[in-house]
């Protein structure tokens, strides 16, 4: 069996003008021409797309999954950065 | 110290579970449900893949254009189901490559019900109708599987197999609405389908080893009988509506469980097809082989076109 597989690339659509684009799946092809052809074969076969973008997927990183708790603790303890933190008086409007 | 820690992580991991939180790719997760997961996956993509042959049978012969573009178009959708899946396979540590040599060296099984041949033309409606009706069956309940990728795979295979259904059903439809010979090719397929598609749903309850572990995984989400059921309750009415008989002699509606009761399947014949002995195993492990083998030049020298520009 020939160990040399064809690399995995991630696929981002754009479904429509406006939108960003959404991470749909991977596959496999030989290089980023055959990606992009594949990606629409198999992801846009019913107009689910406008724009294509592939990655190889050993170019994508990540953080540790078993460290999140740590890395996003920060967001959790600054609730000052949402509106409903502050206090308004009664009969103040468009704020 | 460790064991206590893998515990802990256990019981994290199911109470994820418990409360719908789905598990992704780099999560921690018992092997157990890896190696579960990883069966299963693989052994769709493989029914995808395989599934593609008795249908594949039909294409250059179906009887007008109209139906032959649609064809196509059903058996390219199950090839891309095919991709969704192994790819979920992946994102488990599953190697691709392995996991295809596990089919073709018949280490890996496929639905049983791909080793039945298609003899006429009324087989693609049978097929449709039955096979795919009873394989979404299966895929809805698994949109909300506890794994990530897998019940996103599934949300798109869902969303593209009821085309699949209905292009089945107006087959037999119409040809169950046709000339004295159409009408007898409709229930000839009728026949030979019925059971082996009853059968898909796997083992009754009681002989199914891994359902319990399965159930509280949230990997299954119904059982084999429950989706059986299903099936049977809502098919039984449509066989009606065109005129065609379902094959079982004791069929018989439960006036107080609403529920239609079937004959005994013949279990017997199922495992036979399992372990390997149906009319067409042979057959179609050897055309999955030989796609791999005649297709391996192309790879090959599409990568080695793709090295040869990326290093220029
Ligand atoms: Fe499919
Ligand atoms: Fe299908």
């Amino acid at each position: 069996m020939s160990k040399k597989e064809w690399p995995l690339w991630e696929v981002f659509i754009r479904s429509k003008q406006g939108l960003n684009h959404k991470h749909v799946g991977s596959l496999r092809a030989a290089d980023s021409t055959m990606a992009i052809e594949n990606a629409r074969d198999v992801y846009t076969r019913r107009s689910e797309g406008i724009s294509i973008w592939v990655i190889e997927s050993n170019n994508v990183f990540a953080n540790d999954s078993s460290e999140s708790d740590a890395l996003f603790e920060p967001a959790d303890s600054k609730i000052y950065r949402h509106p409903t933190f502050y206090d308004v008086p009664d009969g103040i409007s468009h704020m | 110290m460790e064991d206590k820690n893998i515990l802990e992580l256990e019981r994290r991991f199911q109470e994820k579970i418990d409360n719908d939180i789905k598990i992704e790719p780099n999560d921690w997760m018992p092997d157990d449900y890896r190696q579960t997961l990883i069966r299963q996956i693989s052994q769709h993509a493989h029914s995808e893949i395989v599934g593609m042959l008795p249908e594949g049978n039909w294409i250059t012969r179906a009887p007008n254009l109209r139906r032959k573009a649609v064809l196509l178009a059903k058996v390219q959708d199950e090839a891309g189901h095919g991709l969704y899946l192994y790819s979920a396979a992946e994102t488990l540590g599953a190697d691709r490559e392995e996991t295809i040599d596990d089919l073709h060296s018949g280490k890996a099984k496929y639905s049983s019900i791909f080793n039945y041949p298609t003899l006429s033309w009324a087989d693609m409606g049978a097929i449709g109708w039955l096979v795919d009706g009873a394989a979404i069956m299966n895929q809805v309940p698994l949109c909300r599987c506890s794994y990530g990728p897998y019940a996103r795979a599934m949300v798109r295979v869902c969303k593209e197999e009821s085309f699949h259904q209905r292009q089945g059903f107006e087959i037999i439809a119409h040809l169950a609405q046709g000339t004295p010979a159409q009408k007898e090719m409709a229930q000839d397929a009728l026949n030979r389908f019925w059971w082996p598609a009853l059968m898909m749903f796997g083992p009754n309850d009681a002989e199914s080893k891994h359902t319990v572990q399965s159930m509280n995984w949230k990997i299954k989400r119904s059982t084999n009988d429950e989706l059986r059921q299903l099936f049977v309750d809502v098919t039984v009415p449509q066989a009606e509506m065109i005129g065609l008989t379902i094959p079982d002699k004791d069929l018989k509606l439960n006036k107080e469980t609403g529920h239609y009761e079937t004959g005994e399947i013949n279990w017997a014949e199922f495992w036979e097809v399992v372990k390997g002995n149906g009319p067409c195993n042979k057959e179609r492990v050897d055309a999955r082989r030989k796609a791999k083998e005649d297709g391996m030049w192309v790879r090959e020298a599409a990568l080695a076109f793709a090295e040869k520009r990326k290093n220029k």
